[in-house]
């Protein structure tokens, strides 16, 4: 053992959890903007985490990702907006998004259950987009979900009469909406969190670990792949389905263009980027390709405009090539991730000893 | 043909597989009795491997397939294992991001008597000790054999009553051949049924009490395993004499 201080575990923890919680009122200081940069955060967070179980852990590339994320996002803002006159309470409809995109989640994976690798891909690629199309599409002759002028003013969220736009002020101290969105989205953030733990070490687990390495051998230890491949499409939904109805209390619009092919790819660049299978990886993934942009946004223009005097490269333009150079850096040296899974970094590592 | 018995362990009629419009397997019909150690020899692409995975469940098939008094065609092939029939698939399948002894556990996925299981386990290892060595090891850094005899083991862990084994010497070395094959004669010496898909026809005869012998998608001789060794058209066809 090193002769270091052991502080005991709950310290540790507890000064996160400080952390955290102070975290928007610090933010604050830099600017609004700012807590809702860390509230997007925590959203690609939650779709993240959900896709990680359909790629990471149960090997199946999904490609749609973003379809469930539109699914709840759609079914806030449906039943909680002037569109059809109907207000019904966060605590019926954000549970009624999880469940409609995991149910989305089962009927879009139920087709594809025969198809891996690649062909999986293409097909998911295809779901998601016609999710998108429909809702661009069903304005007519009933408009349900009026086009792609999308839906306005949805009711944000309201619990015991409190209203998460304006700004209230308790013991003091001022909390704007996107503050007190984070404290309810760090509450959903620690459940998530549990459940893709518990997940991850659970017999379920295993049997998604078991089917992502070799179907046949899982099929031969007695695995139902089918039910269990689509358990894992329907978890993941219906994660993607709690964050799209945040987003839509959080933006009070959705419309279609929030949900393109791009999205989903993001979403997959930050399972890939983390650590594919480790929740701590992904988690970590995400909240790096949530804020890098950000930081870049405030940072490229204004460095650009002090060194040259005017705008050369946009933040936009220089992200991609950004992007781009982590992706080459990380398969050249960290082909597994930021924070591989366990078993992954096993396998990396003996693989050098046994090279060496 | 083997004499028609009443209640033999596993017997396929008229079992038939295709692929497209290609058969590959065309309509045969043979029987496993309890205790029995079989093998299914035959030329690569005699529909050998086609009558293992149908038996498994795991490719579509017409035909019956009674197993005990189950018809094993109308049941899912992940409701196998806990009925005691268990596949080592041909080229091993073991999941390589496991470890070992990770591996080891999926083979009792369907069982929940976490003591037995520990104790199938240990005698598992005294039965295969590198696999106990390599434990902690990641499948996928394992050599060929190891691999193999870790497939095995893991359909070990399953307490199978009938073991199907497709091609087991595929792409060993023949030192690592010779104790797979031994791994075989134990488990068979310890009562479970074993019927074995093998292109190295002398090992596989000289191993088994008895054999089918397939070409072309049919089984065109079933005897005894000494008398397929010495029947000429065995000796010239897969035995190289």
């Amino acid at each position: 053992m090193k002769p270091y201080v052991r502080f005991p575990r709950w310290f540790g923890l507890a000064l996160i959890a400080l952390a955290l919680l102070l975290l928007p009122h610090l933010l604050t200081q830099v600017g609004t903007a700012w807590v809702r940069i860390a509230n997007f955060a925590i959203l690609f967070i939650f779709l993240s985490l959900g896709l990680n179980i359909v790629v990471g852990m149960a090997g199946l590339l999904d490609l749609g990702y973003v379809a469930f994320y539109a699914v709840g996002a759609y079914v806030w803002a449906l039943l909680a907006s002037p569109h059809f006159g109907l207000h019904m309470p966060f605590w019926a409809i954000l549970p009624l998004g999880a469940l409609l995109a995991c149910i989305a989640g089962a009927v879009l994976g139920a087709p594809t259950l025969r198809l891996r690798g690649d062909y999986l891909a293409i097909v998911t690629l295809g779901f998601g987009e016609i999710v998108r199309i429909f809702m661009n599409n069903l304005s007519s002759p009933f408009n349900i979900t009026n086009g792609p002028k999308g839906i306005t003013r949805i009711d944000g969220m309201n619990v015991a009469g409190m209203n998460f736009s304006a700004t209230d002020t308790f013991l003091g101290i001022p909390f704007s909406g996107p503050t007190k969105y984070y404290y309810v989205l760090l509450l959903l953030l620690l459940l998530v969190i549990v459940v893709n733990l518990r997940l991850q070490n659970s017999r379920i687990g295993r049997a998604w670990v078991a089917i992502r390495e070799d179907e046949l051998a899982a099929k031969a230890a007695g695995i139902n792949t089918r039910n269990v491949k689509l358990l894992a499409f329907a978890m993941g939904a219906s994660f993607g389905g709690i964050a799209g109805g945040m987003f839509a209390a959080m933006q009070g619009f959705v419309s279609p263009e929030s949900f393109v092919l791009h999205e989903s790819i993001m979403i997959l660049a930050m399972v890939v980027l983390g650590g594919m299978g480790n929740v701590w990886g992904v988690i970590a993934g995400a909240l790096l390709l949530s804020f890098v942009p950000e930081l870049l946004r405030y940072t490229v223009e204004p460095a650009q405009k002090a060194l040259f005097g005017k705008m050369l490269i946009e933040p936009e333009v220089l992200r991609m090539l950004l992007f781009g150079m982590a992706l080459v850096l990380m398969m050249r040296f960290r082909p597994a991730g930021l924070w591989p899974e366990s078993r992954h970094k096993r396998e990396m590592s003996e693989m050098k000893e046994e090279a060496a | 043909m083997n004499s028609h018995q009443p209640y033999a362990l596993l017997e396929a009629l008229n079992l038939d597989v295709h692929y497209g419009g290609i058969a590959a397997v065309k309509g045969i019909s043979f029987a496993v009795e309890e205790g029995e150690l079989v093998c299914l020899i035959g030329a690569n692409g005699a529909g050998k491997t086609s009558t293992l995975k149908a038996l498994a469940r795991m490719i579509p098939a017409s035909g019956e397939i009674h197993y005990r008094k189950e018809r094993l065609d109308q049941l899912p092939s992940h409701a196998l294992i806990s009925r005691g029939l268990a596949l080592v698939p041909e080229g091993r399948g073991v999941f390589a991001r496991l470890t070992v002894a990770e591996n080891l556990a999926m083979g009792a996925y369907h069982r929940n008597d976490t003591a037995e299981i520990a104790a199938d386990l240990n005698r598992i290892y005294a039965l295969l000790p590198r696999l106990k060595e390599r434990a902690e090891q990641v499948a996928g850094t394992l050599s060929g054999g190891e691999q193999q005899m870790l497939a095995i083991g893991r359909a070990l862990m399953g307490r199978p009553t009938l073991l199907l084994l497709d091609e087991p010497s595929m792409g060993l070395a023949p030192l690592m051949v010779e104790k797979v094959f031994e791994v075989i004669r134990t488990v068979a010496a310890q009562g479970v049924t074993i019927l074995l898909v093998e292109q190295n026809a002398r090992l596989a005869l000289q191993t088994c009490t008895r054999g089918y012998v397939m070409e072309s998608g049919k089984i065109t001789l079933a005897d005894t395993a000494a008398n397929l060794l010495a029947d000429p058209r065995v000796r010239a066809a897969y035995l190289g004499e």
